[in-house]
């Protein structure tokens, strides 16, 4: 019998796009095949990796993770600079966390202002994401997005109760867009549907299915973005062809595995690898299933991701 | 892949016989290519047939142990390439690789650590399967030596004997013959002498070669040799060559019925940094590998690789689920306090285990919601207070304490108004919402 290397051809492709400014921009997607085979097709662009910093102190990171940025948390653009210039990074997400109303409930006028001073002080591509909280992130969003005009950046996340205010910031400031539905392939392509219903072009669309760490819910993420991608290839649904995000750091750094000390828990090993393995491995299992874009914490939890992604492309 | 009606009739007799029970052979045929019958049902069948029919129906990807003994682990057997089409079957082995040039400390101590490798979660004992024993000394008395040595010293785990040297890979087996030690392996050099080991000692092999097709006509070969329980190793070193590699060669066995590719994968992920090691071992677990050779294996690291291979292999169709039934944590009196959550295993195993921390003995009710979360039964529908009232008067609990209180998971505090209501007499009190506050809840009560 003779060996055939048996190869898939998919009609589809997943979409691509590029964000940040003039040489430092980077591109995400394009791929014409499942994650890293390029024994059957293309994947130009090489998964990105933001480095996450919040406009407000991490109180509640765990240690691990909130030590590694002792000197410069304080401050979001000393963070954005730490980032950029002592830790490489590719990529920025700031989040504005401290808009939420649990939280210092600050405006969006305050926020507007962490954005522009940000994108003052870097000139890496800049991922600007809200605190989550539906409402106020229909305001906040809509700030930054129109501080950062012209600077072409990835803002969100819009999702189905609050998408159409920062659907219309997104197309006013020409961002590009994160839209995020919860661990259900049919929302994910719905809410896609309905953004571009309103005259978003679904080729600057970053899809977040929702993430989920190591252990808790890992394997719902990966199997919904295994069929999302599967979607965008084999069945050439051009709903489902934006690239995806993987939202990782925020998931792992606060389950008990990255904050359990280890005179509790013995038989679990050291705290600090223990944490920065959770989120590089809950990471790589993300860029398997598909991720292009993700959003992580750890310095040493990132360049181990780095590498995996320098054997992977 | 089956064969059809009318690709088994035509290696049958054709006589019609009727010995089978059927008035035609074709009749036989038909039946047979929808599997309710037995090829044996026919007394006049030939010995070609049969090895046609018999290859035709094995599974695509061969199943065998690894190891032997309770902690024996089932490698192979996979249907599917994506885990939301059907279960991933047999999770794949945890392999430690070590030198036999090491000193005998040495070796006992990491043999050591397999054997004390296994923990607890979500109620699965999770462990290192393996060790693997590499042929570094050159010296085939120095490597009888301490395969014996690690085999003793970890008496549960399988053996994996890396040794391409027939002679010393044919003393050691020899040593650990009751073990079953998995050769690995053979290569176009020394294919014959080792397929004669693995055969006379009725071991595994691992066949070695340069990508899927160069290892495909060695599988033959050894094949040919009369082994046939093979591991495929296809020399992949980089993240890249092993899911390549891994998917070209589970495609085929699945999608294309190439035998020659149709056996468990092994993977040797070693690096220096025992971080970038768990990544990129992350990447054959998912994709793929039956066996994962480590270089180094930290408790974190461990569990980090457990929890993955875990969720991964776990149904997509059906949660992972505990019984419904009232749990006794910490012999509970009486009057001790009663919790109440759903019986996804996570969530129970989560808060079971919070409970246990605060050392305040209490009874845990578990309902059946199907396995969802709290919150995702709520949202479901299936954590109602209608639902959650029928099962705590249906449970007899209430004959068994003093009391009538009931604590509800804080993420459905919601629920606490409607529930009172239903539950006639009860006083239903609202718990945190995240279970790592359970412990300073229950002593703040106590
Ligand atoms: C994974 C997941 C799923 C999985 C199911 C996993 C499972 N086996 O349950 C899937 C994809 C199938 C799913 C489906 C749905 N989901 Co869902 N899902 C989640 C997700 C991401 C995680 C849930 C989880 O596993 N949590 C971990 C477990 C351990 O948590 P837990 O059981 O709540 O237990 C904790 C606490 O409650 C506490 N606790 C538990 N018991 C007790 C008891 C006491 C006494 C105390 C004090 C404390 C306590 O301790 C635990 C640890 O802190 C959450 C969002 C999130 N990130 O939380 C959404 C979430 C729960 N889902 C949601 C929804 C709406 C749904 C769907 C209805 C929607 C849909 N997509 O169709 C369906 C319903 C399912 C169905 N019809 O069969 C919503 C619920 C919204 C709400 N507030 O009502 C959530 C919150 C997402 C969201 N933000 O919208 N989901
Ligand atoms: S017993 Fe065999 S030969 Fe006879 S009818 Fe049945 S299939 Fe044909």
């Amino acid at each position: 019998m003779s060996y055939v290397i048996p190869k898939e051809s998919y009609t589809g492709k997943v979409l691509s796009f590029d964000f940040g400014k003039d040489d430092r921009a980077v591109t995400v997607g394009g791929e014409n095949t499942l994650p890293f085979l390029s024994f059957e097709g293309q994947q130009p662009s090489r998964p990105v990796i933001a480095c996450e910093i919040q406009d407000c102190p991490p109180d509640d990171w765990p240690d691990t993770v909130k030590e590694a940025y002792k000197d410069v948390s304080g401050d979001p653009v000393a963070w954005a600079r730490h980032c950029q210039d002592v830790l490489n990074a590719k990529a920025i997400a700031l989040r504005l966390l401290s808009t939420h109303p649990d939280r210092d409930d600050r405006s969006a006028e305050d926020a507007a202002g962490t954005v522009r001073d940000v994108l003052a002080a870097v000139d890496v591509p800049l991922v600007i994401l809200g605190s989550n909280h539906i409402e106020k992130d229909s305001t906040v969003l809509v700030a930054a997005a129109e501080a950062a005009s012209g600077y072409n950046c990835i803002i969100g996340k819009a999702q189905e109760g609050n998408y159409k205010t920062i659907v219309a910031a997104a197309l006013a400031h020409n961002h590009k867009l994160i839209a995020m539905s919860e661990l259900d392939i049919n929302l994910a392509k719905q809410l896609n549907i309905l953004i571009t219903q309103m005259g978003f072009s679904k080729e600057k669309l970053i899809t977040d299915p929702m993430c989920s760490a190591l252990g808790y819910g890992l394997e719902y993420t990966y199997s919904v973005m295994e069929r999302i991608r599967l979607a965008a290839l084999a069945q050439n649904d051009p709903t489902m062809q934006p690239p995806i995000l993987g939202d990782v750091g925020m998931y792992v750094w606060k389950i008990k595995e990255t904050v359990a000390p280890e005179a509790d828990v013995p038989e679990w090993g050291t705290l600090r690898e223990r944490g920065i393995a959770w989120e590089a491995i809950t990471a790589t299992a993300m860029l398997l299933a598909g991720t292009n874009l993700l959003i992580m914490r750890h310095p040493a939890a990132i360049e181990t991701v780095e590498k995996t992604i320098d054997e992977l492309v | 892949m089956a064969l059809t009606g009318i690709q088994i009739f035509k290696l049958l007799p054709k006589t019609n016989c009727k010995k089978c029970g059927f008035p035609t052979c074709l009749a036989f045929a038909m039946k047979l290519a929808q599997g309710g019958v037995e090829l044996s049902a026919c007394p006049d069948v030939s010995e070609e047939a049969k090895k046609t029919l018999g290859e035709a129906s094995a599974p695509p990807i061969r199943t065998f142990d690894l190891g032997t003994g309770e902690k024996a682990v089932k490698i192979g057997g996979e249907t599917v390439l994506f885990r939301h089409e059907k279960k991933f079957v047999n999770p794949c082995a945890l392999a430690l690789n070590v030198k036999d040039s090491l000193s005998d400390g040495e070796l006992a101590e990491k043999a050591s650590e397999v054997a004390s490798s296994e923990i607890d979660r979500v109620g699965q004992k999770l462990r290192v399967d393996a060790v693997c024993v590499e042929y570094a000394s050159g010296d085939a008395a120095r490597y009888e030596a301490a395969v014996r040595l690690v085999a003793e010293k970890a008496p549960e785990a399988a053996v994996i004997l890396n040794c391409k040297d027939a002679a010393a890979a044919g003393a050691a087996v020899k040593a650990v013959e009751g073990r079953k030690p998995l050769l690995y392996g053979a290569d176009d050099g020394n294919a014959e002498a080792m397929a004669a080991v693995a055969k006379a000692h009725g071991v595994p092999l691992v066949a070695c070669a340069e990508g899927p097709g160069a290892l495909s006509a060695l599988t033959e070969k050894i094949r040919g040799l009369g082994v046939e329980d093979i591991v495929l190793d296809s020399g992949a070193k980089t993240a890249k060559e092993i899911i390549e590699h891994n998917t070209q060669i589970r495609r085929s066995a699945l999608k294309k019925n190439f035998k020659p590719l149709g056996y468990p994968v092994i993977n040797s992920v070693l690096r220096d940094d025992p971080l970038f090691e768990a990544s990129v071992a992350s990447v054959a677990i998912a994709k793929y590998a039956s066996i994962v050779i480590l270089g180094s294996i930290e408790k974190w690291k461990n569990l980090a690789l457990f929890t993955l291979r875990q969720n991964l292999y776990t149904d997509p169709q059906v949660p992972m689920q505990v019984e419904q039934k009232i749990y006794e944590i910490g012999e509970p009196g009486a009057d001790a306090p009663l919790m109440i959550t759903t019986n996804f295993s996570l969530t129970y195993f989560i808060v079971s285990g919070e409970i246990e921390n605060s050392r305040v003995p209490a009874r845990l009710a578990v309902m059946d919601c199907e396995g969802l979360s709290v919150l995702t039964a709520w949202a479901a529908g299936k954590f109602t207070a209608a639902k959650i009232a029928q099962f705590i008067k249906e449970s007899g609990v209430e004959n068994r304490i003093s009391h009538k209180e009931l604590i509800l998971p804080g993420q459905v505090a919601i629920l606490s108004g409607a529930l009172e209501d239903k539950l006639e007499g009860w006083k239903i009190t609202v718990g945190p919402r995240e279970a790592n506050a359970i412990p300073t809840f229950l002593k703040n009560r106590a």
